[in-house]
């Protein structure tokens, strides 16, 4: 239970406290004293083990996808509010402009890439933490999973820019169809999160191609493994936000 | 390069802090030459300055705007958001630096840059923007509507981008850092209430600052690619009428409120923190109901997102929302009000001792904090209602409320933490006296000008005017006294400070050593580096009082305790 | 006839018949926080000044009384203002106005306010931005073809008789507005893309300021402009005088 205040030893003690930089009384209990934190796993900076690291950039990821995740859902729900706004405007006419926009088929056929990019990306993260291939790769006995992870990466750089390519088209085949950023609400919309979308995924890409990279230079086997892991997390968001 | 490096790109947690505290120094240093220049000309309207002749309307709109911005934004955010937690977090935690010193620096420097953005609105053809530091559309989305709303408006809007950006960073930084490295042995429950309020504030600026970003993008496309976010269809500005699509100018203000609400507890309730474990200290008291002050934090922090509304009331929101929000907005004051009855429990604790409080600088300044706090507070109630709000909505009394609540209040914290961890950052200590006299010229220059402002606001004076003439003259006969007063305390304000600078250079050069300790405090950063690594902690943050030892109090750090 | 109203010193004299229970509201919620004020202040400087000649002071008392009182006494305190607060703005804001209530509608532009009455067929003729010409005398854009616009009167003041409830529509053309008229307790925002309702009934006759209350530009402080409100006779003379000369 926290608590502000601990009481004094049960039993007496020679030594005094003589306030800092004294010698505080000795704990004499086996049990190593304050026994009712919760916390006995949290080693402290540079001490808690394999994990440490990684759950750290894994937290830090989290943090910075939910910020991002918030202006998403900024974009998203005001999309939604100005799809039901229509109002009288000076002229006493109605006024809705809102003009749904036909989405062209290629969105889902990138819908079912992305799909599959995830789960490539997925299984190229799997082989990052097989314990045999990370032992054999620590002790520096050639470079097992970093070997198995590639082609896994490079299938998923590959569907990446697959997407991308298919974003491209979708945006050539709507101005062709008279679509354009500028024209009415709902294509504002489609654009920005579409671009916003498209904007993060290259910058994922670029991750990619910095995991593959980092997987061959990188010294330290956590730092591959951590690399890969939060551009993988990485990834299966921006699938999750595509839905 | 190896200086460049060490020096200017460096990762350690507190030199990034200190170069924090050196943009709060730069930002401040000119929010108060706009603020008084701004006041300069309210008192003698056809002043003419040397070398810029007399002040245009739109001079000082500008003048306003990008006071606001610096004040709002590069001191009362960053500094306690920022620069502090760099500094005096990791101590605090028993953590040797900040789980992502990298990402730290990175931070850093984009705040750096947003800076010199917003500043650079000064130097672009037609100025900076005159829309305020709200910058509400469609003032804001259309480059015709007024001088500095082309370029200048930008430059505004790059800045915030990029601030909003390198905070998201920060507040990462300081969630893993305050999740994950702190010293085993410190629960949530033995952290002190600077950490808890580190904690909240940073969790308020992911989605706050996030939402922000969202609408400063949709303000860049109304402006550059012609889209219609927040102008509505018909919109006549300068002759030119728009044609394109329908926006909504009350978009933007939910958004930005949305934002700009969490945004002013982030600013205060490093503050409060700061209050709780300063008023401790020179009690020599634990903090009353510390579990208690822990959980209102939380509670302000998330009341803090469902009271954006009441800065809407007189927008065209609809008036059921008004009554929603005006109810959140009167729940708010309670946890507020528990905080301020604690601290005064810890201090009339303290005041039974023999000798009473200890009176150093640091705890008159925490003092003061208390005192803005309660007087901008108490105002807060009345702009929570409706309709007195509806008076009351952009005068100059809701200048009064937030100057003394944010400004005042926050820049207390603000001397305080300097007064307070100077020895811990340069070994040596500030002067008394000259801090003293700081203090209380400061306080009286701050009531002196930003009391009155409550009355000039019930007679009826707005915001953003340049001058009263016109039917707003008749209005308002007799508030050029009240100009000439408050503006004579706001220079006695900015004054004062020469002793506060004093006293930093000086002191940082010759002051007085101090010992590790100097104020006997509790919390984990005033350890002395001496000892061994710290691989334990035991005792609560706030162990005073303790009546068993030679000293009156058990630092976290110490050995022994015992099961609760 | 000038009514004796009770407003805290430093607000001008009310000429509203909602602004009385405003005003009372508002003299007590200052009157009870500027209390609070005083007391903490008197409170904070007798805890600095206080020194003990015990050697260890008491903790704090242990009673629930002191730790619980205090914080109750200003809930209910906060819940009070909310209530009544509350009250007054559901009674002024949640309904429309009468159906008998006069119409005018207001509108903004940089840096000028124009009142427009829908004249003798008691309707206001449409508008068109693009028609916009202040220099030609058509400040709003009233569409010529429009019969109901041809008997619209735009003044440039406010002119309403004493004692009936009016109904402002307000309307801005450019940027978003404020209407402010301290002496009848109004402020309303003018919001471009938007007809927003306020409605009050002047009850003293006079001449009184309107300011604008949101920043609007380089103008925003010379954006003012009168409410005069006289009685019934001399309205409809001042209406008669406006028709002829148009």
């Amino acid at each position: 239970m926290p608590a502000t205040f601990t009481r004094t030893p049960a039993h007496e003690v020679e030594r005094k406290d003589t306030g800092i930089g004294g010698r505080p009384p000795v704990d004499k209990r086996p049990t190593g004293g304050g026994g009712g934190d919760e916390n006995w796993d949290r080693h402290g900076h540079g001490r808690g083990g394999p994990r440490e690291l990684i759950t750290r950039y894994r937290m830090a990821l989290i943090f910075g996808l939910s910020g991002d995740l918030m202006f998403f859902i900024a974009i998203v729900s005001i999309f939604f509010a100005r799809q039901a706004t229509g109002h009288f405007d000076a002229r006493n006419d109605y006024v809705m402009d809102w003009r749904p926009i036909y989405l062209p088929s290629i969105l889902f056929i990138n819908t079912a890439i992305m799909l599959v990019s995830s789960l490539t990306m997925e299984i190229a993260r799997q082989q990052l933490f097989r314990e045999t291939d990370v032992m054999d790769e620590w002790l520096g006995i050639g470079r097992p999973m970093s070997r198995r992870a590639t082609p896994w990466l490079l299938a998923t750089i590959a569907l990446g820019l697959l997407f991308l390519g298919g974003q491209w088209i979708a945006w050539e085949q709507l101005s062709e169809a008279g679509v354009f950023f500028s024209g009415n609400p709902a294509s504002h919309f489609f654009y920005l999160i579409t671009g916003a979308h498209g904007a993060h995924l290259l910058l994922g890409l670029v991750a990619l191609g910095a995991a593959i990279a980092g997987v061959y230079w990188l010294k330290r086997v956590e730092y591959r493994q951590i690399l890969v892991d939060c551009t993988a997390w990485y990834w299966h968001s921006m699938g999750v936000l595509w839905f | 390069m190896s200086w460049l490096r060490r020096h200017v790109f460096t990762t350690n947690h507190r030199s990034v802090g200190l170069l924090y505290l050196a943009l709060v120094a730069i930002a401040v240093a000119i929010g108060v030459v706009l603020s008084l220049l701004m006041r300069i000309h309210l008192a003698w309207p056809a002043l003419c300055f040397p070398g810029w002749g007399v002040m245009k309307p739109e001079d000082y709109l500008a003048l306003v705007t990008i006071h606001g911005t610096l004040m709002v934004f590069f001191v009362l955010t960053i500094g306690p958001q920022n620069a502090f937690p760099s500094l005096i977090l990791p101590g605090q935690i028993g953590a040797k630096g900040m789980a992502f010193p990298a990402l730290n620096a990175v931070s850093l420097w984009m705040t750096a840059l947003s800076l010199f953005v917003l500043l650079a609105a000064f130097l672009v053809p037609m100025g900076a923007p005159i829309s305020g530091w709200t910058s509400y559309p469609p003032l804001s989305a259309i480059a015709a509507a007024g001088p500095g709303q082309a370029l200048g408006m930008d430059c505004w809007l790059l800045s915030l981008a990029i601030f909003a950006v390198g905070q998201i960073f920060g507040a990462i930084n300081i969630l893993a850092t305050i999740i994950d490295t702190r010293v085993k042995g410190m629960t949530l429950g033995r952290m002190p209430l600077t950490v808890w309020s580190w904690l909240i504030s940073s969790t308020l600026v992911l989605p706050a600052f996030s939402v922000l970003l969202a609408a400063l993008v949709l303000l860049f496309c109304d402006r550059h690619l012609a889209t219609s976010f927040f102008v509505p269809l018909g919109d006549a500005v300068a002759g030119h009428v728009i044609r394109y699509g329908d926006g909504s100018p009350l978009l933007w203000l939910h958004l930005f409120w949305f934002f700009g609400h969490p945004e002013v507890y982030i600013a205060i309730l490093p503050g409060m923190g700061l209050a709780s474990s300063l008023f401790a200290n020179f009690s020599r008291r634990p903090v009353v109901g510390y579990k208690l002050m822990a959980t209102m934090t939380v509670a302000i922090g998330l009341l803090g997102f469902l009271v954006w509304g009441h800065h809407m009331f007189v927008s065209g929101m609809n008036p059921y929302a008004g009554t929603a929000f005006g109810l959140t907005t009167m729940a708010i004051a309670i946890p507020s009000t528990i905080e301020v009855l604690s601290w005064m429990g810890t201090l009339w604790a303290g005041s039974k001792r023999r000798g009473g409080l200890i009176l150093k600088t640091p705890m008159l300044f925490a003092l003061g904090f208390l005192s803005f706090f309660i007087a901008g507070g108490l105002t807060g109630p009345i702009l929570a209602q409706p309709a007195l709000d509806i008076y009351l909505h952009n005068t100059f009394f809701v200048v009064a409320h937030f100057h003394l609540i944010m400004a005042m209040a926050g820049a207390f914290s603000l001397f305080a933490g300097v007064y307070y961890w100077f020895p811990l950052i340069t070994g040596r200590r500030m002067n008394e006296t000259l801090g003293r006299f700081h203090f209380w010229f400061t306080l009286i220059g701050a009531y002196g000008t930003f009391f009155p402002m409550h009355l000039q606001g019930l007679a009826g004076k707005p915001r953003h005017y340049a001058d009263l003439t016109g039917p707003a003259a008749s209005l308002l006969p007799n508030l050029l006294p009240s100009e000439r007063g408050i503006t004579f305390s706001a220079l006695l304000l900015a004054a004062s400070q020469t002793f506060f600078l004093v006293n930093l250079i000086w002191s940082a050069l010759r002051g007085l050593k101090a010992d590790a300790n100097p104020w006997q405090a509790t919390t984990l950063e005033w350890r002395p580096s001496s000892e061994e690594e710290l691989k334990l902690i035991r005792h609560g943050p706030y162990e005073y009082d303790v009546a068993w030892t030679e000293s009156d109090f058990i630092p976290q750090w110490a050995e022994g305790g015992d099961q609760e | 006839m000038k009514m004796q109203s009770a407003s805290p010193s430093w607000l001008p004299p009310n000429a509203a018949a909602h602004g009385f229970a405003m005003d009372h509201l508002m003299r007590w919620n200052l009157a009870v926080l500027g209390l609070c004020f005083l007391i903490a202040h008197a409170l904070l400087f007798i805890l600095l000044l206080r020194r003990s000649k015990s050697s260890t002071g008491s903790p704090v008392p242990r009673s629930w009384m002191v730790q619980v009182v205090p914080i109750v006494l200003f809930a209910a305190i906060y819940l009070t203002m909310a209530i009544t607060a509350e009250r007054l703005w559901a009674s002024k804001r949640f309904e429309g106005a009468a159906p008998q209530s006069m119409q005018v509608e207001v509108t903004g532009r940089q840096f000028q306010w124009y009142f427009r009455y829908p004249g003798t067929d008691a309707t206001f003729g449409r508008l068109d931005p693009s028609l916009i010409q202040p220099a030609n005398g058509n400040p709003l854009g009233i569409n010529p073809a429009d019969e109901h616009g041809k008997d619209d009167i735009v003044a440039s003041e406010l002119v309403l008789p004493v004692g009936r409830e009016v109904d402002l529509t307000l309307r801005a053309q450019d940027v978003i507005h404020g209407l402010f008229i301290p002496a009848m307790r109004l402020k309303q925002n003018a919001v471009p893309g938007q007809l927003l309702h306020v409605h009050f009934t002047p009850v003293a006759e006079g001449t009184y300021p309107i300011v604008c209350s949101q920043v609007c530009g380089l103008g925003h402080a010379r954006m003012q402009a009168r409410l005069r409100v006289i009685g019934a006779g001399e309205f409809k003379a001042w209406l008669a005088s406006k028709e002829a000369a148009r």
